[in-house]
């Protein structure tokens, strides 16, 4: 068990591929550090740097106490979950999960005893004489795990290991790899481009994008203070809509208009938004902090929208709507009827109103 | 009437239509020719060549039925023990090193370097040059007179007397081993090569982290995983090299003093060269045992390799 600290560190491939950029990071002890972001943001190189199946261009790593840098991955006390498993085809799951151990000059029965135990907690005692293409995708799954827990490791690193499984399996597995670490203690690296993944499981979450770590924080606080529009926009499901205005003083009051919409910005941001007047900016609102206008609604929060696609969840409905040239998705009660095409009164719920620089899209 | 007239001959297809659906005949007339062409080509001559094992033809004489008398012939020859003797040891030598240098090879071009295709290209064309005329200028580099391997020898200082590379019976053997080695690597490595690509480099990472060495990566997981593919590319070679005709008869012709002959141009020489058909026909069915379960022997292990 230990901590991981990222110092600084910058990857260049070839001398002109910057795939990370001056990433720091402190992944405390026994955290489940969820790294997220779209293809090619360097999630993954920075796993791999700490697994040291990378070199770093500049910038340290640590675990635990000891600068990594130059460590070759056996020593670095950490165990890898690999996308596609990387279980050995010749090896039967035995030998499989045992194979680390018998590496490092272990004795056989007590090699016996911890893959006999990994096996228990992932409930795979009856698999451990068959080969891994006997095997379904969710064992095959197990026996990555469980090649990654006998060892007992510092650190535990997951390189989108869910990624393969089919959307049932993967929500199963999710559950156990949560109740896994809860049980273990671990402190664990996960990369997962899907953010559903990362809000469930990760104790902290890291967007990246671009190699640039985008913003550090619990699930929730990414969630409702979004640092910027990327990650406004990444994370949650569906995804925040975004309306392109420009603000206007009038009355006192700080207005964000578009055609067809004209919302008057309630106080904080309104606050923070102070002297822009006339400037442009991205108005956010996620699909859920939509409703249909009631008569208790301010007049200031609500515009009129029209239906293009009615999607019915059963436990709600998304409606694809459309106001000037911006398109709004809500997301409202299920026991409302509506058609394609009718013209709705929406509302915003004004504390959950976001605003984004129109140049930095940095939260404003 | 018009309902009639089409489905008529839905409901009652001509004979010959009949006998085309039939899958029996269907397969029988695919067979037919890959079955007369084996039969024309393979069969016969094996057949024709096994009677004419069993007879005392020569050219210009037909003979008559002799029964074993050629094979206790040829077992009571000495050239014929040497030739067995060296079908082996040439066999045996050239796949041991054929194999160790084209895995070394193979290995070094999975890796990534600049020009990795052209240099890829470059190593097989030992294997494209027709057999034929690279063993001539190998012959060429040999030869006792102008041999360039004894020029640059003779220049280093390493040498100060000609060596007689054919004319020495041991030193012509590791010749003609060394152009088939040098013929034979291109081969092993690039079908090595193409078995190595199919070993995800995701197992690599995971034996890295898992704590095996390189040695140890490559003994408990390369070698494992390459090893069907090893076996095939060995079986072929095996069978290649102990049938090998073209570069001993141009380089040596078996010489000197019949010190290197193989089956096949020990067969040549009696059979075509001497004029003595049935003892020729004897020698190169001799072959056919050993090779029989050499192949047997390998093939029960590539099944056993493909199952484990």
């Amino acid at each position: 068990m230990a901590l991981v600290s990222i110092r600084s560190v910058n990857k260049v491939y070839d001398g002109n591929v910057h795939a990370v950029k001056d990433v720091s990071l402190e992944i405390r002890d026994k955290e489940f550090m969820v790294f997220v972001g779209p293809s090619g943001c360097g999630k993954t190189t920075t796993l791999r740097m700490v697994a040291g199946l990378e070199s770093i261009t500049s910038g340290d790593i640590v675990i635990g106490d000891t600068v990594v840098n130059q460590l070759p991955p056996m020593d670095r006390d950490i165990a890898m979950v690999f996308q596609n498993y990387a279980l050995y085809p010749h090896m039967s799951v035995f030998h499989n999960m045992a194979f680390g151990l018998k590496m490092r000059k272990f004795e056989k029965p007590e090699i016996d005893k911890r893959v006999r135990d990994a096996a228990a907690i992932l409930g795979i005692e009856t698999l451990l004489d068959r080969k891994p293409r006997q095997l379904s995708g969710g064992q095959r799954q197990r026996v990555a795990l469980g090649r990654a827990i006998v060892r007992h490791p510092q650190v535990f690193l997951f390189d989108e290991p869910l990624s393969n499984l089919d959307a049932k399996l993967r929500v199963q597995m999710r559950v156990e790899l949560k109740k896994l670490h809860e049980r273990l203690g671990t402190t664990a690296i996960y990369v997962t481009h899907d953010q559903v993944e990362a809000m469930t499981l990760g104790d902290r979450v890291v967007v990246m994008k671009d190699g640039i770590v985008q913003q550090v924080g619990e699930p929730l606080e990414l969630y409702n203070t979004p640092a910027n529009k990327f990650v406004a926009g990444f994370i949650g499901s569906p995804a925040m809509n975004f309306a392109d205005v420009t603000l206007a003083e009038s009355g006192g009051r700080l207005w964000a208009e578009a055609q067809g919409l004209r919302i008057g910005l309630p106080d904080p941001i309104a606050r923070r938004a102070n002297g822009r007047n006339g400037a442009h900016a991205t108005l956010g609102i996620r699909p859920e902090d939509i409703h249909l206008a009631s008569p208790t609604d301010a007049d200031d929060l609500c515009f009129e929208a029209e239906v293009e696609v009615i999607e019915q969840l059963g436990s709600e409905i998304v409606l694809d709507t459309r106001v000037g040239r911006s398109a709004f998705v809500a997301s409202v009660d299920p026991s409302l009827r509506m058609k394609v095409h009718d013209r709705l009164k929406l509302a915003m719920n004004p504390a959950r109103l976001h605003l984004f620089d129109a140049g930095s899209e940095a939260a404003i | 009437m018009a309902v009639t007239a089409v489905s008529g001959p839905v409901a009652r297809p001509t004979p010959r239509l009949r006998r085309m659906e039939d899958e029996r005949w269907l397969a029988f007339a695919l067979l037919v020719p890959t079955a007369v062409l084996l039969g024309l080509f393979i069969a016969y001559p094996f057949i024709e060549g096994v009677l004419l094992s069993l007879n005392s033809t020569r050219v210009g004489v037909k003979g008559d039925f002799v029964g074993l008398k050629n094979f206790d012939k040829i077992w009571n020859d000495s050239i014929f023990r040497t030739s067995v003797w060296n079908t082996f040891w040439y066999t045996g030598v050239t796949t041991v090193f054929k194999l160790a240098l084209g895995l070394w090879l193979a290995m070094l071009l999975n890796r990534h370097f600049k020009g990795k295709a052209l240099v890829r290209a470059f190593i097989l064309l030992p294997f494209i040059i027709p057999t034929v005329l690279s063993t001539f200028a190998w012959k060429w580099m040999f030869d006792p007179t102008f041999s360039v391997i004894n020029w640059t020898l003779f220049q280093l200082g390493f040498i100060t007397q000609r060596i007689n590379w054919l004319g020495d019976p041991d030193l012509a053997m590791t010749s003609i081993i060394i152009v088939n080695v040098w013929r034979g690597v291109p081969f092993f490595a690039i079908s090595l090569l193409a078995g190595l690509q199919t070993i995800s480099p995701e197992l690599q990472e995971a034996a890295a982290i898992d704590g095996a060495r390189p040695w140890q990566r490559f003994w408990h997981v390369t070698w494992p995983l390459l090893l069907p593919v090893t076996m095939v590319v060995v079986l072929f070679s095996v069978i290649q090299t102990f049938a090998d005709f073209q570069l001993v008869y141009v380089m040596t012709g078996g010489g000197p003093a019949n010190a290197t002959h193989l089956f096949a141009t020990y067969a040549y020489q009696l059979g075509i060269g001497t004029g003595l058909l049935s003892e020729g026909a004897a020698v190169s069915l001799a072959m056919f045992p050993f090779l029989f379960l050499i192949v047997v022997v390998q093939l029960l292990y590539i099944r056993r390799v493909e199952t484990r």
